[in-house]
């Protein structure tokens, strides 16, 4: 039972983050109906930003607590300014000229802005894995239990705190500005129907281009996130996590911005167990296995709308 | 830079400099943010933890250079005339020159056939051109085995090298556990390679496109970790050595008694062997070729492109989707469990860091931008990318990241692939008139 709450805990950890990056996957299909294959990229690549910022501002796990709430804050809004500039630029560079081409095109460029960034990052930052020390330490003990085998106590750590409460924010505000204000509006409508919401007036190129800023912006949330939570990073991380946040949309029901934290809570959940009470070597292999069995019997998701085909 | 380059709102001849100059203030700052935060910029270990390598003067460059090419678009390019393009050519001569490329589009496959079959004897070809001809061969014949599946049947498959593992891990493990021969291997790593298309198709070919590829990206990842994980069967990270090579009919390439060289009575030369491979290789690609040709033409081609086109319409029309559909998968895989059968028995090594997703993206990227469906653009492309692989192969780090940005660029300039149209299989009526029309610009099926 203690062993199950640990990891239901570390469980929801991952899954905020991978929701965080989920929800980038899922507003862009949502909108222009294509795998934004470079956003667990732009992922990686804020990851490096965050890094970078840390490292420059000297932010260490003995900086006093008010200090390091601002250098963190400074951290997050730097790596998420530079993100959505990332996505503002492949989205103008590399998917507007092929809108309205044949579908295959833009994913196909999106995989050679992904190999482009990887490798670009590989080339700058160099190839081998950066670690950081902790910055945020300690923890709470919820309960503990002694038996024979010994104490073992469920915990749960500041950091754990931290990325859940932030994650619970940002999908609040979010969620706010997709419902109330007139950018979210338009994105519904470009959603709905990209033509006519051109035609009633709606600058459909900027929506878009506003969408693929989001994402990034929150994409470089979850970045910072995953640096401070495994204080290890690669060029490399930005594929997996890319790939398990786009199952997560697609689980979610794609489309859907709750669907996408719910589908990234359910793949980190997985994940989670499967490493814990099976083989850590096969928790992909789990997640993997998960989206394909959903999708069959449950093409639209867990919270998505059943499609209406037309011809 | 935001609204600026649209075509309504470009400039006449002469520049607007305000307008320019505050698009160049944009593009330097967009230039800043992204290189200067990557390259100015660098993490190093240190004593105790990380620290910061600065290189202003190199992303000053960069950025520079960002500006100055964007300045010299605006000057070059931007400051014509809107509706004149600069390369339109009068409509005679555009004809004529149809006519022509036509004329070298009909030659151009059996001009190529010609060369590949002579091309080991002609007096430059050495070894390393031989291998690196091997390779670009395998990959035509990974493009032409996944163009049944991307290109004839529309669907979208990024996890196709799960199929050339499988092919290749098949010919190994069963040569290692019953020392099967090569001849015996290729046709069971083929089945087996179907099966596993099967296996995965039957319950996901329901999906719409892009789910079908996120799933078949899955899939083979799932194919990777699995070959990586289970260590006792498959050797794990250290893969499997010591794979037989194929014998010439029972004749090994060998020194001495019984080998090849001495059956015939030549010289014993190392390079029997590659010329072996060179045509076997061949062989199996033009195979390829002829078995799609041929399946284009019977009703369950036919059925493919119908499904490509429209698949609504298709279901409305009383075609069973789901077995057109695992059919190209099952016979898209089979052939790509040759080449697998082929790449272990050439490699006499093979260890799962061969199959990993970036091996996919290039056959969908060689598929894709040859254009989807033409068989002629497959070769071009192969050409193209393994070539230039090869010919970028001093510049080490450098080298995907030229191949990424050329897949962007080429797809942006020809969104279609290099050789965008198609010869339709069948006509209603009037075939000379749509065939001329279609092989414009080069032969087309």
């Amino acid at each position: 039972m203690e062993y199950f709450l640990q990891q239901l805990i570390n469980g929801i950890t991952l899954g905020s983050i991978y929701g965080l990056i989920a929800i980038g996957y899922t507003m862009v299909y949502g909108i222009i109906g294509m795998i934004n294959f470079a956003h667990g990229d732009i992922f990686m690549v804020s990851s490096f930003i965050a890094l970078i910022v840390i490292t420059a501002l000297g932010l260490t796990i003995s900086t006093g607590l008010g200090l390091t709430i601002l250098a963190l804050i400074l951290v997050l809004v730097t790596a998420m300014v530079i993100a959505s500039v990332y996505g503002w630029t492949t989205e103008r560079l590399a998917y507007r000229p092929l809108r309205g081409s044949f579908r295959l095109a833009p994913l196909i460029t999106a995989i050679g802005i992904s190999i482009v960034l990887q490798n670009y990052i590989q080339i700058t930052q160099g190839a081998r894995v950066k670690p950081l020390q902790p910055i945020i330490a300690d923890g709470y003990t919820i309960m503990t239990r002694v038996d024979a085998n010994g104490e073992f106590a469920v915990q749960i750590s500041n950091m754990q705190i931290l990325i859940i409460v932030v994650t619970i924010i940002l999908m609040t505000i979010f969620s706010l500005i997709i419902a109330k204000t007139s950018l979210g509006r338009a994105q519904r409508a470009c959603e709905q129907d990209r033509k006519m919401a051109s035609l009633l007036g709606i600058n459909v190129d900027r929506t878009i281009s506003m969408t693929f800023v989001m994402g990034a912006a929150l994409a470089a949330v979850a970045g910072l996130m995953f640096l401070l939570y495994y204080g290890v990073i690669d060029f490399f991380i930005g594929f997996v996590a890319g790939v398990k946040a786009f199952t997560a949309a697609v689980l979610g029901g794609i489309g859907s911005l709750p669907g996408a934290m719910l589908g990234g809570l359910v793949i980190g959940l997985i994940e989670t167990f499967w490493s814990a009470y099976f083989s850590i070597e096969y928790k992909d292999v789990a997640a993997f296995s998960m989206l394909a069995i959903v999708l069959i019997f449950l093409p639209q998701g867990l919270l998505g709308k059943p499609e209406v085909e037309k011809v | 830079m935001t609204d600026s380059t649209n075509s309504d709102s470009r400039p006449g001849r002469h520049l607007d400099f305000g307008k320019v100059a505050k698009d160049l203030i944009v593009t330097a700052l967009i230039a800043t943010a992204i290189f200067g935060s990557t390259i100015a910029f660098r993490t190093v270990s240190a004593a105790g933890g990380l620290r910061l390598e600065v290189r202003y003067d190199l992303a000053f460059y960069v950025i520079a250079v960002v500006v100055i090419g964007r300045l010299l678009l605006w000057l070059f390019i931007w400051s014509k005339p809107p509706g004149t393009s600069a390369v339109e050519m009068p409509v005679s001569i555009k004809s004529g020159l149809a006519k022509v490329t036509a004329k070298v589009g009909k030659g151009f496959g059996p001009t190529m056939l010609m060369f590949a079959l002579v091309f080991p004897f002609l007096p430059f070809t050495d070894r390393y051109l031989l291998d690196l001809s091997i390779l670009i061969l395998t990959y035509v014949m990974l493009g032409w085995g996944l163009n049944i599946v991307v290109g004839l049947a529309g669907l979208l498959d990024l996890g196709y090298v799960a199929f050339y593992a499988i092919g290749a891990y098949s010919y190994a493990l069963l040569a290692q556990y019953f020392g099967f021969s090569f001849w015996m291997c290729l046709p069971l790593a083929g089945i087996l390679a179907a099966f596993w298309g099967i296996i995965l198709g039957f319950p996901v070919l329901r999906l719409r496109g892009d789910y079908l590829a996120i799933v078949t990206l899955a899939f083979g990842e799932i194919i990777r970790i699995v070959l990586l994980n289970w260590y006792q069967f498959t050797g794990g990270p250290d893969g499997l050595s010591g794979i037989p090579r194929p014998s010439f009919f029972g004749l090994p390439f060998s020194r001495g008694e019984g080998g090849f060289s001495d059956f015939f009575g030549f010289d014993y030369s190392s390079m029997h062997r590659i010329i072996f491979m060179y045509f076997l290789i061949l062989a199996l690609a033009l195979l390829t070729n002829f078995v799609t040709n041929r399946l284009r033409r019977l009703p369950i081609g036919r059925a493919w492109e119908a499904l490509r086109e429209d698949e609504i319409a298709c279901r409305s029309l009383g075609l069973n989707t789901t077995s057109v559909k695992l059919t190209a998968f099952a016979i898209g895989g089979m052939f790509a469990g040759f080449a697998g059968s082929f790449f272990a028995t050439r490699q006499g090594f093979i260890s799962p860091e061969s199959f990993t997703f970036i091996e996919s993206a290039l056959i969908l990227a060689i598929v894709v931008l040859g254009g989807m469906g033409s068989q002629v653009g497959v070769v071009i492309a192969s050409i193209a990318m393994i070539g230039g692989f090869e010919v970028f192969r001093e510049a080490e780090q450098f080298r995907m990241l030229i191949f990424g940005l050329a897949m962007v660029v080429i797809m942006i300039w020809r969104p279609r692939g290099l050789i965008s149209t198609r010869i339709p299989s069948i006509f209603l009526k009037e075939k000379k008139a749509v065939s001329a029309d279609m092989v414009a610009q080069g032969e087309g099926h």
